[in-house]
C-alpha cells in the first residue's frame, strides 16, 4: 500500500486536485484568498478548468447550476473567513433543491485553529445545518479520502451539498497519495424496497381500485434520472401528471397526459385534478407548502402513495397511506411487473379506464384558454408572458428545446417562466424552487453553460435579483461564453408588489426599485444588448441573442403592475384559487 | 409524549453537535441524552429521550438516521425495553439535621428499601447511589423531601435503555453481524405491539 514508486507523495495541494480530477471533475469555480492559495499554487498542474467567479455565492450558484444541468457534481472553491460565508447561501440553496455540489473551503492553519485567527471562521459549526454533510482536514493525507467521500455523499441517496475545509498546512504538508485506496465504504442505501412488502401489496391494490389517478411528479425523477420509467408508467395506465416547479422537464410538456405545473401559482385545471382525484401518486416529490395549499383540505377524496428516497419526507407534511422508500427507478421498475400480476396481491376485478377522468381533466380546462393572455391580441402592452413565450417559440422554431436550458430566480419571472416556457426535455430548467433565491439565476446559468456548451442557455432574471449577482456579467466575459440574459424589468420587486397589493392594501412599501440602464451596464462589460418595449420587437431581438456570436442582455421594460395567475392565497385550500382577470373585460374597463 | 432513541453513531469530534443540532433545528426538546461506548470499536451509544408529539417519532427517527454519522438508529416506543438511570442523591445528614442523631441510620434503612447504596459518608453528609427506572430514582427522592431531609446535590445520568431479548439482533444486524433473522428493515417500521407497558408510562403516571 505505501509503494512509494506506484503511489507518489503529493502535497496536500496536489492531492487535492488529484483527487478532484480522479472524480471526474474538469470545472471548478472559485475565488482565491489566503488559507487556499497553496492549493491555487498547485492548480496550473492539472487538468482543471478554473473559472474565477465574481463573489462566492457566484461560485456556489455556478457549480449548482452545472450540476442541475449535467447531473454531475458541481465543485465551488473560497477561501476561509469570507471567502467562505459568502458561499453560505449558495450551499443553502443547494441543500433545499436537493443538488450534489462539493464544496471545497481553505482553513487557517491547524496550530492556530480556534484563535480568531486572521479570516478564522467556523465554517463547518456555519454549514452544519445546511449540509449533507461537511469536514475538516488538519492532515495531509485527509484530504484525497474525505473528498472521495465528499463526491460520494454529494451524489448518492437523495443529493446535496458537502463541505470539506482544508487547512492551510495540510495542504502544504505532503502525503502519499493512493487515488483507489482512499475510496470510501460503499454507499449503503438504508430502507431497502423490498418487493414482498406489505406497502408494496397495499399500492398495487390502490392503483387497481383507483378510477381518478393523478400523478404527482417532481424532482425526484430527473435526479432519480427515471423520465424514461415515469414516461412508460403514465402511458401504460394512462395516467395524467402533474408537475412540480423543480419537476418541469421530467415529463413532456407537449404530452397528451400532462397536466403542467401545480401549487399556487399552478393552472386551475391542474389543482382541480389534484383536489378530486381519487389516488395520488407522488415520485419524488415532498408535498411543499406552496404545492399543497391548505393541507386540511388537501386532496380529502385521494388515496396517496409516496415513492420517495428519503424517509425523513414521508408523512411530513402530508400523511399518506403508502410509503415506498426507495430510489424512483429501482422502485417503479420492482413495481411494474407486480402491476400486471394477477396473483399478486388481490385483484379488485379488472383495472378500471382512465378515460373517464380524462375526459374531465379537460373539461375543467373551461375558459382558461380565454383568460390566458398569450391569446390576446396585441393591446400595446408588453406582458412578461408573452416575453417567455416568445423565448419558448424561438427556441421550438429552432429546434432546439432539447438544446435549451433555461435559468431563474425567484418571483414573478420565475412563474410566468413555469406557466409558458414548455420544457420537453429534463435539466432543460434550472431555478430556485426550496429557498427561492435572488440573484442565483445569472451564475447559475454560467454553471449551466460551463456544463453543456452546446446548449442555449438563457438567465431570465427580474431586475431586482439580477442586480444581486449582476457582476457576474463580467465572469461571462473573462471565460467568453454566449450566455443570453432577460431581464424582465418592471420597476418593482414584482412579487413583493404582487402579495403587497393582494394582502397589504396595496401598500407598496419599498418594492418599487430603481435599475440602472441595463443595455449600457451590460456594455460596460462588453456585452452587447437591447432593450425592448414592445411585443412586435420581442421574437426578433430574442432571435438575434441566441445567434449572437456572445452573450446578449436584452432588457424587456414590461407591463409594472402585471401579476401572477392563478393564485392561491397562504392558507387558502388549493382549488380556492384567485383566477386570472379576464384581460378582455379588464381592458375594456380601462378604457 | 416521550420517545426514546437508541442511536448507534461514529465516535468522532462534532457528532454530538450534530445530533444535538437536529433536535434544535425540529423544535424538539431533549430530555435527556447519555453517550458512551458501544460493543463495537469507534462507535458510540447513544439514548436520547425527547418530548415529541406521538406523530412525531418516525420523523425524527428518519432525520436521526439521514445523519452521515449515524450506523443505525433505533426507537423503542412501547416495545419491551430496560431502561435504567444512574443517580447520585447527596443527604445532609448530621448532628444538626432535622433528625439529628438518628437521620443516618433512617437513610440507610430507606436505602435498603429503594435497593440504594450508601457510597460516601461524610460527617455532615451521605451520599446515595441508586440505579433503577427514572419512577424509582423520583420516588425515592420524594420520600427524602417529604421526610424533611435535606437534599443537598443530586446528579442524574439521564436514561439508558436497552431492548429485551430478541430484538437485540435487529441492532447487530444494523452493524453487520450476523443473526438467523436477515429480513431486512423497512420503513416506516411500527414498533412491535408488547403486552408489557412502556417503562414510561409507569414513570408519567
Amino acid at each position: 500500500m505505501t509503494d512509494k514508486n506506484a503511489h507518489p507523495t503529493l502535497t496536500g495541494a496536489e492531492i487535492l486536485w488529484a483527487t478532484l480530477v480522479g472524480e471526474g471533475v474538469t470545472t471548478v469555480f472559485g475565488y482565491p484568498g489566503g488559507a487556499i492559495l497553496p492549493a491555487y499554487d498547485a492548480l496550473r498542474k492539472f487538468p482543471i478548468h478554473h473559472v474565477l467567479t465574481r463573489h462566492e455565492q457566484g461560485a456556489a450558484h455556478m457549480a449548482d447550476g452545472y450540476a442541475r444541468a449535467s447531473g454531475k457534481v458541481g465543485v465551488a472553491i473560497a477561501t476561509s473567513g469570507p471567502g467562505a460565508t459568502n458561499l453560505v447561501t449558495g450551499i443553502a440553496t443547494a441543500m433545499l433543491d436537493s443538488i450534489p455540489i462539493v464544496c471545497i473551503t481553505g482553513q487557517v492553519s491547524s496550530k492556530v485553529l480556534g484563535s480568531d485567527a486572521f479570516q478564522e471562521i467556523d465554517i463547518t459549526g456555519i454549514t452544519l445545518p445546511i449540509t449533507k454533510h461537511n469536514f475538516v482536514a488538519t492532515r495531509p493525507e485527509e484530504i484525497a479520502p474525505m473528498i472521495r467521500e465528499a463526491f460520494q455523499i454529494a451524489a448518492s441517496g437523495r443529493p446535496g451539498p458537502v463541505l470539506v475545509d482544508i487547512t492551510k498546512d495540510a495542504q502544504q504538508g505532503t502525503a502519499i497519495f493512493d487515488f483507489e485506496n482512499a475510496a470510501p465504504a460503499p454507499y449503503r442505501p438504508h430502507p431497502m424496497l423490498r418487493t414482498e412488502s406489505a406497502e408494496m401489496q397495499r399500492a398495487i391494490e390502490l392503483m387497481r381500485g383507483s378510477k381518478k389517478p393523478v400523478i404527482l411528479a417532481g424532482h425526484g425523477i430527473i435526479l432519480s434520472a427515471a423520465e424514461r420509467e415515469v414516461l412508460a408508467f403514465a402511458e401504460r395506465y394512462q395516467i395524467p401528471v402533474a408537475t412540480t416547479l423543480l419537476g418541469l422537464g421530467a415529463f413532456p410538456a407537449s404530452h397528451p397526459l400532462a397536466l403542467g405545473m401545480m401549487g399556487m401559482h399552478g393552472e386551475s385545471w391542474v389543482n382541480h385534478a389534484i383536489q378530486q382525484a381519487d389516488l395520488l401518486l407522488a415520485f419524488g416529490m415532498r408535498f411543499d407548502d406552496r404545492v399543497t395549499g391548505n393541507l386540511a383540505s388537501y386532496a380529502q377524496n385521494a388515496k396517496k402513495i409516496h415513492i420517495e428516497i428519503d424517509p425523513s419526507e414521508i408523512n411530513k407534511n402530508v400523511k399518506v397511506d403508502v410509503a415506498l422508500i426507495g430510489d424512483l427507478k429501482e422502485v417503479l421498475n420492482t413495481m411494474e411487473p407486480l402491476i400486471n400480476d394477477k396473483n399478486y396481491a388481490s385483484d379488485a376485478g379488472s383495472r378500471n379506464t382512465t378515460t373517464d377522468w380524462l375526459r374531465e381533466i379537460r373539461a375543467l380546462k373551461g375558459d382558461a384558454a380565454v383568460r390566458d393572455i398569450i391569446n390576446l391580441p396585441d393591446n400595446g402592452h408588453l406582458y412578461a408572458a408573452h416575453v417567455i413565450n416568445d423565448i419558448w417559440q424561438e427556441a421550438k422554431a429552432a429546434g432546439r428545446l432539447d438544446k435549451t436550458i433555461i435559468a431563474t430566480d425567484v418571483g414573478q419571472h420565475q412563474m410566468w417562466e413555469a406557466q409558458y416556457f414548455k420544457h420537453e426535455n429534463t435539466r432543460t430548467l434550472v431555478t430556485s424552487g426550496g429557498l427561492g433565491t435572488m440573484g442565483f439565476a445569472l451564475p447559475a446559468a454560467i454553471g449551466a453553460k460551463m456544463a453543456r456548451p452546446d446548449c442555449d442557455v438563457w438567465c431570465i432574471a427580474g431586475d431586482g435579483g439580477f442586480q444581486m449577482t449582476a457582476s457576474e456579467l463580467s465572469t461571462i466575459q473573462q471565460e467568453g461564453i454566449h450566455v443570453n440574459v432577460a431581464v424582465i424589468n418592471n420597476g418593482f420587486l414584482g412579487m413583493v408588489r404582487q402579495w403587497q397589493e393582494a394582502f397589504y392594501d396595496k401598500n407598496y412599501a419599498c418594492s418599487p426599485i430603481l435599475s440602472p440602464d441595463f443595455v449600457k451596464l451590460a456594455g460596460a462589460h462588453g456585452i452587447p444588448g437591447a432593450h425592448v418595449t414592445e411585443r412586435k420587437e420581442v421574437t426578433q431581438t430574442v432571435t438575434e441573442a441566441r445567434t449572437a456570436p456572445t452573450a446578449f442582455l436584452i432588457n424587456f421594460s414590461v407591463e409594472k403592475e402585471d401579476g401572477v395567475y392563478p393564485m392561491i392565497a397562504p392558507g387558502a385550500a388549493l382549488h380556492e384559487m384567485v383566477r386570472r382577470p379576464n384581460p378582455l373585460i379588464e381592458t375594456a374597463e380601462d378604457e | 409524549m416521550l420517545h426514546t432513541f437508541v442511536s448507534l453513531v461514529d465516535d468522532k469530534p462534532g457528532v454530538l453537535t450534530r445530533v444535538a443540532s437536529l433536535f434544535r433545528r425540529l423544535n424538539v426538546n431533549i430530555v435527556s441524552l447519555t453517550v458512551g461506548e458501544s460493543e463495537r470499536d469507534g462507535v458510540s451509544r447513544m439514548t436520547i429521550v425527547c418530548e415529541a408529539p406521538e406523530h412525531a417519532a418516525d420523523r425524527i427517527r428518519a432525520s436521526l438516521y439521514k445523519l452521515e454519522i449515524t450506523r443505525d438508529v433505533d426507537e423503542l416506543g412501547r416495545a419491551e425495553a430496560v431502561i435504567r438511570e444512574l443517580c447520585l442523591i447527596k443527604v445532609a445528614a448530621g448532628p444538626t439535621t432535622p433528625h439529628g442523631q438518628h437521620s443516618r441510620s433512617q437513610l440507610f434503612e430507606l436505602a435498603n428499601v429503594f435497593r440504594a447504596r450508601v457510597v460516601d459518608l461524610a460527617p455532615e453528609s451521605i451520599m446515595l447511589e441508586m440505579t433503577g427506572a427514572a419512577s424509582k430514582i423520583e420516588g425515592l427522592l420524594q420520600v427524602l423531601r417529604e421526610s424533611k431531609f435535606e437534599v443537598l446535590e443530586v446528579s442524574r445520568t439521564g436514561r439508558m435503555a436497552m431492548r429485551r431479548g430478541r430484538h437485540t439482533g435487529r441492532v447487530l444486524k444494523a452493524l453487520g453481524t450476523k443473526t438467523p433473522d436477515t429480513a431486512p428493515v423497512a420503513f416506516p417500521e411500527r414498533p412491535d405491539e408488547d403486552d408489557l407497558p412502556n417503562q414510561f408510562d409507569e414513570d408519567e403516571a
